[in-house]
């Protein structure tokens, strides 16, 4: 062990220095961090899509977009919605059962209707719809990054469902 | 028998059977904790399992994912390790009871020696045992690899890993901010909270059943009852859409099961009273709102006083004798309420499990407008 000393001085402008380091590494890690946030390329489908004309639809659920974009299309009383495919509890993907004709989730059980409302398992709310529009050809788009919340008596609103 | 089984190991009843089969393991302690119970029990258990492999779809659905081996053999070193523990416990507080000493007392039993190389050699060698067991374990069972994720499809049933089974089952019965991150929190915090808690300067080196029975018995049912048996049921007994299905039942995906549920408001304004929910929600959801308040702040208040005369094991819970005065005298108040709502909020998942079955409750308090329900 050396017996060099050193004054309270020095050893505050060593500290300085230990800090300034120490804060510059760690921002220069974070900003590395916060680059990550924002890929180059996303393999991800858009968030909005063409799905058909109305007229294409059958009445009842339909499958057809449902394993590229996550979306049932629910046709019933001439009114297409688009239901999201995430359950309400905890995010898992429910299976549409066409015999029992209700969607049921195989995480803890949760039931949906068809037309997504909730009747059975842990399941706080329906199922969200997203937005739905036609466009100047009659196609309908549905944009998922706007979702309708049946609990909060957002199902009559004009863009959560289209007129067939 | 095999029908037996299959309708009667449904949580619904085997939960109840499983928490009877405790409460008699505790009041018959000095019986279950002798070497012949033991080895009784370890036999009839394995010649009961030898027989359920006969069965074709006994075997098909315990192997239909390798995890299932594992889970049972943990099982029964999990019996093992139980039984063990409860000998040395009720053989120290037999030797106790005589007036010698714990067996770890003993003056042959005090001799100390050296971690190095004493302790370190017998962990090394476990070290390399299990590295080579493990070798060899995935050598002959192939990992049950599946396709990349996707985010539009869910395997069904779809399982947590075996260790979070438990937790998926209470899912079933929570909302998800109460069974995935409050209770769990809370089973933390507990464990945390345990040393400063226990006052009891009982059991300090040496195992002990009755100079410790709060103790072990609120652990051990925690433990074995409420995270072991529900992870066993989660593992064994659960399959498509997460419906209970029997050890010997095949899995059929279409299987129906009534799982309508109702909230509270609903019983109280519809079922009962015969009019519309309320708009406010805090009117409707009055009852719920006061059950939880009453059960988390005038029960532990109610335990402590001393209102009514009972006799037996319900004057002990009522006259403040059992929880209250004793353990508000000796732990104070803050300790008090510390210990009385760990315990109340573990008996939320038994008691949540029962109202679910018996009046197909789905929330006490029912507020998805604020992502809130009990």
């Amino acid at each position: 062990m050396s017996n060099k000393t050193i004054n309270r001085r020095e050893f505050f402008s060593f500290l300085s220095v230990g800090w300034i380091t120490f804060a510059a590494a760690t921002g220069g890690m974070l900003s590395l961090v916060f680059r990550f946030l924002y890929p180059n390329v996303v393999f991800e489908p858009a968030m909005d899509f063409v799905a058909g004309a109305p007229a294409d639809f059958d009445d009842g659920v339909d499958e057809r977009w449902k394993n590229v974009f996550g979306v049932w299309m629910y046709k019933n009383e001439g009114r297409v919605v688009a239901l999201s495919n995430i359950c309400t509890h905890l995010g898992c993907v429910p299976t549409w059962l066409p015999a029992e004709r209700k969607f049921k989730c195989p995480c803890h059980g949760s039931g949906y209707y068809p037309n997504g409302i909730n009747f059975e398992g842990p399941a706080p709310r329906p199922l969200e719809r997203y937005k739905v529009s036609l466009d100047a050809a009659g196609q309908i788009i549905v944009d998922k990054t706007k979702v309708f919340r049946y609990e909060k008596g957002e199902w009559t609103h004009p863009d959560s469902f289209v007129t067939a | 028998m095999k029908n037996f089984l299959n309708v009667y190991t449904d949580p619904v009843y085997s939960f109840t059977f499983v928490c009877i089969a405790f409460f008699f393991m505790i009041k018959y302690v000095h019986i279950v904790a002798t070497k012949k119970f033991g080895i009784g029990l370890m036999l009839s258990t394995l010649i009961m399992f030898i027989l359920c492999f006969m069965d074709p779809t006994f075997t098909k659905n315990f192997y239909i994912t390798n995890d299932n081996v594992p889970i049972i053999f943990l099982v029964f070193l999990l019996a093992w390790t139980t039984w063990f523990a409860l000998y040395q416990g009720v053989r120290n507080d037999n030797r106790i009871a005589n007036g010698l000493p714990p067996l770890e007392g003993t003056p042959e039993n005090r001799e100390k020696v050296w971690a190095w190389p004493n302790l370190v050699y017998t962990e090394l060698f476990a070290i390399i045992l299990g590295t080579v067991f493990l070798i060899a374990w995935s050598v002959f069972f192939k990992a049950p690899l599946e396709e990349p994720a996707n985010p539009t499809w869910a395997p069904n049933p779809a399982k947590a890993p075996w260790y979070f089974l438990g937790l998926q089952e209470m899912l079933v019965y929570f909302d998800p901010w109460l069974a995935g991150v409050l209770l769990p929190g809370l089973i933390i915090v507990g464990l945390i909270a345990i040393p400063y808690i226990d006052m009891n300067p009982k059991g300090n080196g040496y195992y002990t059943f009755a100079e410790r029975k709060f103790a072990i018995i609120t652990y051990l049912f925690s433990w074995l009852v409420l995270w072991n048996f529900l992870i066993i049921i989660g593992t064994v007994f659960r399959g498509p859409n997460w419906s209970f299905y029997g050890p010997f039942e095949v899995w059929d995906t279409h299987k129906v099961v009534a799982a309508n549920n109702v909230n509270i408001s609903e019983m109280l304004w519809i079922n009962t009273l015969g009019v519309k929910l309320p708009s406010n929600i805090f009117v409707r959801e009055i009852a719920g709102i006061l059950m939880t308040l009453a059960y988390l702040v005038l029960f532990p208040i109610f335990l402590t006083k001393k209102i009514f005369n009972f006799n037996g094991l319900l004057g002990k819970i009522c006259n403040g004798g059992f929880l209250g005065q004793r353990y508000l005298k000796s732990l104070g108040w803050a300790r008090y309420a510390l210990l009385i709502f760990l315990v109340l909020m573990m008996l939320t998942l038994p008691i949540k499990m029962y109202m679910r079955w018996l009046i197909n409750l789905k929330y006490i308090v029912f507020m998805p407008e604020f992502e809130f329900n009990i």
